[in-house]
């Protein structure tokens, strides 16, 4: 019961953005994905949830291939993506942001009851529901994007880069969401970073990605205290 | 006095179906991103289907209503078997975004040349199901009639059908989503090619109801709704192009404009009064008087 992704290869046009990755999540474990700008890091959650084919390799999540489906068909399945930085619908209110991923569901008593618990997770949505979801704030659109794809009752969460241009003390209060929301909604993440250190301090494993392929695959814990990941990616 | 009431009334009738025609393109202009020419042989291809259905059962009631499903039928068809596959193949660069017009313009032909080889290229006509003797105001009478009150009624009735479709319901949420962020749309589950051939659909049915309230008035030809396909696609250039409130406004300025220069400078002024108005709403406000607002950043 997990993510398994092998030697997955995705090409960007001519470029080679990801070159025979392998990495795996288990169920109920929270990975970080690591590396510069241009590492590869948003084209692999984007060949992951469909949004682009790639050239070779498997993924598969709980033993059955997830690779040349539909992104609409892997959400309904429950591998939800929520695509680069504030990935909401401005012209739409935040109320018909969150009843996207509770259009198709068909129980639609527990699609009330889970936007029920976004709101208590994330107030500030439920004070803001007939505004535009355009007119709020960096930190509130991450809150309205992550509570969107959790009304799915989603398995496995691809995040990708929800810390992206929002305050330090915003980013803190998203990674502590995003590690309780793991226990507590029996999440499978797999999240995306720059800020490596954020990332692997609430993660349980860490993948180093540069140039589309994987340096380093270890416990988050070792990755913090690597000398080569610190000076690289870590800064110090 | 009765020169200004007759031309407000007939400003409101012809705006009317602009508006029709207008809504059409921006229909699909929003989930697609293409200008649909072939709206127009859409339309007109409809309207013969509804001119067969009169001249066998002679009811101009079953006819509007047959046309409107054949509109609505034919529209989604057309996404679903010739623009899909073409978006499938091209997906990137310059032709991605001029291929998908031109194969409209295409079909356009196509369809007018099918008119002609079903029903010849001469005029006929499909009379008004109700008089289209002007009323009288004051003893004299006026050019509305019962007919253009009809067109009115039953525009109006579109309108709000759609707006209600569009604000209450859930395939109106996905019409929305996916005419807005397509990606977003996906990941969040919602079947984005299937919402966008049932936008084709709306637009289909409405250019439908376009021609069938339309025609009435004047001949029916292979290429009578091509100058309605123009003045729909000004309007919903004045209206923004994205936005469908901003496609009635536009074609309601275009009605009024046509109709007043018409009854107060000249009945010759017809294409100028569209063009100038075009013309100074683009100086104005280029992007036209509904764009969509700019997203505010991070």
């Amino acid at each position: 019961m997990s993510l398994v992704v092998e030697n997955l290869t995705i090409d960007h046009g001519a470029i080679r953005a990801i070159n025979n990755l392998s990495f795996k999540a288990s169920t109920g474990s929270l990975t970080a994905v690591i590396g510069a700008n241009g590492a590869g890091k948003t084209t692999l959650l984007r060949g992951l949830s469909g949004l682009i084919a790639s050239k070779s390799g498997s993924a598969t999540w709980n033993g059955q291939s997830i690779l040349g489906k539909k992104p609409e068909d892997l959400a309904r399945s429950g591998i939800m993506h929520v695509s680069d930085g504030k990935s909401v619908i401005a012209e739409l209110s935040v109320k018909d942001n969150l009843a996207l991923t509770g259009l198709w569901r068909k129980d639609k008593k527990d699609v009330a009851a889970v936007t029920n618990e976004i709101i208590g997770l994330f107030p500030v949505l439920g004070e803001r529901m007939s505004q535009s979801a355009g007119s709020l704030s960096g930190g509130e659109r991450q809150m309205l994007a992550i509570g969107r794809a959790l009304i799915a009752r989603p398995k496995l969460l691809l995040l990708d880069e929800p810390s992206l241009g929002l305050a330090p003390l915003i980013v803190e209060q998203i990674f502590q969401t995003i590690k309780s929301l793991v226990k507590n909604m029996n999440l499978t993440v797999v999240l995306v970073e720059q800020n490596a250190m954020g990332a692997l301090k609430i993660a349980d494993e860490g993948v180093v990605l540069n140039l589309g392929s994987v340096v380093a695959f270890d416990s988050a814990q070792k990755l913090l205290n690597d000398p080569a990941v610190r000076t690289a990616y870590l800064g110090y | 006095m009765s020169q200004f009431i007759t031309a407000v009334l007939t400003s409101l009738s012809s705006g009317a179906i602009y508006a029709l025609m207008s809504i059409s393109l921006v229909l699909v202009w929003r989930s697609t991103r293409v200008i649909n020419f072939a709206q127009a042989g859409q339309a007109v291809i409809t309207t013969y289907v509804g001119y067969e259905i009169i001249s066998r059962t002679g009811s101009f009631w079953l006819a509007l209503i047959v046309a409107v499903l054949t509109g609505a039928l034919l529209g989604a068809g057309i996404d679903r078997f010739f623009m899909r596959p073409i978006f499938k193949r091209i997906q990137s660069g310059p032709i991605a975004v001029i291929a998908p017009v031109v194969a409209t313009l295409g079909l356009l032909g196509v369809i007018q040349s099918l008119i002609g080889m079903i029903w010849g290229i001469d005029y006929q006509s499909i009379e008004a199901p109700v008089s289209t003797n002007g009323f009288e105001i004051g003893g004299s009478v006026i050019a509305f009639n019962r007919f253009n009150l009809f067109v009115l009624i039953c525009v109006t009735t579109a309108m709000i059908l759609l707006t209600l479709l569009f604000q209450r319901t859930n395939i109106g949420l996905a019409l929305r989503a996916s005419a807005y962020s397509p990606e977003i749309a996906k990941l969040s589950g919602i079947k984005v090619d299937a919402v966008r051939t049932f936008g084709w659909a709306l637009a289909g049915a409405a250019s439908g109801l376009a021609g069938m309230l339309y025609i009435p008035g004047y001949y029916l030809h292979p290429n009578a709704m091509d100058l309605l396909l123009v003045f729909g696609f000004i309007a919903a250039v004045i209206g923004g192009l994205d936005s469908l409130i901003g496609a009635v406004a536009g074609a309601m300025i275009l009605g009024f404009g046509i109709s007043f220069s018409r009854s107060y400078i000249s009945t010759e002024i017809l294409f100028p009064t569209a063009f100038i108005l075009l013309i100074l709403v683009l100086i104005v406000k280029p992007g036209g008087l509904f764009a969509a607002k700019k997203k505010r950043g991070a």
